[in-house]
């Protein structure tokens, strides 16, 4: 599945493993796997026990799963009326045969299809934010936005690329999470001094290019396409372009996907001016209510 | 039991950041307590698609999340509109923490085998 087709606050199936009054237990080694299989699906799934804790359910649909002693009706309305209940009867199945059963109520009552792709989306950490608004400046793919109260907000996180890290790594205060990173403290992990004192140097790394990396590459590319036009000699001209590419994607840990899905330079030029302008007025905007 | 936290484990089925043994471990040691508990399978996820369900996860009181770094967690959950309070959350590293650290801090001492829960 594309992250693409991923919408937001669609309803979703939960499925509560009931055992208790009316339903037969299940057997620690039963349930791991039911609840395994079911998690691995996409499905959330809570478990329930005499004494303990659920989270309540707002709305949806819960499917509700269970050895019964008596029986249930299909469907029923809760109380509140957003919820719809389904019961099953899952005597004599294994978890393989629950995950078919749960699919096909899901089928039946047209709930989406959970989960299937790598989440992958910057997440804020407001506490560290100072709404410097460089990631907005440099996502070239519409990812950030501002908003009402002028505030960066991540706005299209279904166009960010798969496994690209680079606006955290632009970020000064290392306030951008990427959760599924595997380094610290881009994935969340405590920032030390060291963290901070790396972040800076790459800040000034990007100001000595002239603040803006894609500025950087677009004069290393004229350049080189200048010299290398006197010179005739293509090959050259892409080797260039790939030392450049590589050195980036080094630097930053671009996935060499992303960096080749680029768009052409006129319109990195086109966006980099939208961007640096919406971020400019965000600027001037909080400036004047700072004052 | 209003006084009794309640318990969220993650299953990060989206990735392989969390080492697969330790949530194995874990979810293992969940099913077989006599808790009660809720799972999902990412939080990214529902984060990314502002699941009102974390909303529900967020208001309900005490919680204990089994997941992966705080700060990661706190801000998805920010993320989804649905911010964690700032008292009676417990949030367990399993990116980072053993199976058994991660565990005995979910499940109280007395946790027993499941014993009859009504509906």
């Amino acid at each position: 599945m594309n992250a693409a087709s991923i919408a937001l606050t669609r309803p979703q199936l939960r499925v509560l493993l009931y055992e208790g009054n009316g339903s037969q237990a299940f057997t620690s080694a039963e349930r791991a796997p039911i609840l395994r299989s079911l998690l691995e699906k996409g499905y959330a799934v809570s478990s329930s026990r005499v004494g303990g804790a659920l989270s309540a359910i707002g709305n949806g649909a819960l499917l509700v799963l269970g050895r019964f002693s008596e029986e249930k009706p299909a469907q029923a309305l809760a109380d509140a009326g957003d919820v719809t209940v389904y019961f099953r009867d899952v005597n004599e199945l294994d978890a393989a045969a629950i995950v078919e059963l749960v699919d096909q109520v899901r089928d039946e009552f047209q709930i989406p299809q959970p989960g299937g792709w790598k989440p992958w989306f910057p997440v804020i950490d407001y506490d560290r934010c100072t709404n410097c608004m460089q990631c907005l400046s440099f996502c070239l793919f519409d990812v950030y936005s501002v908003s009402e109260d002028k505030k960066i907000k991540v706005q299209n996180q279904n166009n960010c690329k798969t496994d690209c890290p680079a606006c955290s790594r632009v970020c000064p205060e290392v306030a951008i999470l990427f959760p599924k990173y595997k380094q610290g403290p881009i994935n969340g992990d405590e920032i030390d001094a060291e963290d901070l004192r790396r972040e800076a140097m790459k800040v000034d790394i990007s100001a000595l290019l002239g603040g803006d990396i894609y500025a950087a590459l677009r004069d290393r590319s004229a350049k080189a396409k200048s010299r290398f036009s006197k010179e005739r000699d293509e090959d050259r001209a892409l080797k260039e372009r790939q030392r450049c590419l590589i050195k980036l994607q080094a630097q930053m840990d671009i996935p060499m996907e992303v960096l080749a899905s680029l768009p052409s330079p006129d319109e990195i030029r086109a966006k980099a001016e939208i961007a640096r302008a919406r971020a400019e007025d965000a600027l001037n905007a909080n400036r004047e209510g700072q004052q | 039991m209003p006084n009794t936290p309640r318990i969220l484990y993650c299953h990060c089925a989206y990735a392989n950041v969390v080492p697969a043994e330790v949530k194995n471990q874990v979810l293992d040691a969940l099913s077989a307590s006599g808790v009660a508990f809720d799972a999902v399978p990412d939080l990214c996820e529902m984060s990314a698609r502002r699941d009102p369900a974390l909303q529900e996860l967020a208001k309900g009181g005490a919680i204990k999340i089994a997941a992966c770094y705080p700060r990661a967690v706190v801000w998805l959950f920010n993320a989804a509109n649905a911010p964690l309070p700032e008292n009676g959350i417990e949030i367990l590293n399993m990116r980072v923490e053993s199976a058994e650290n991660v565990t005995s801090a979910l499940l109280p001492d007395e946790a027993e085998e499941p014993g009859p829960a009504t509906l």
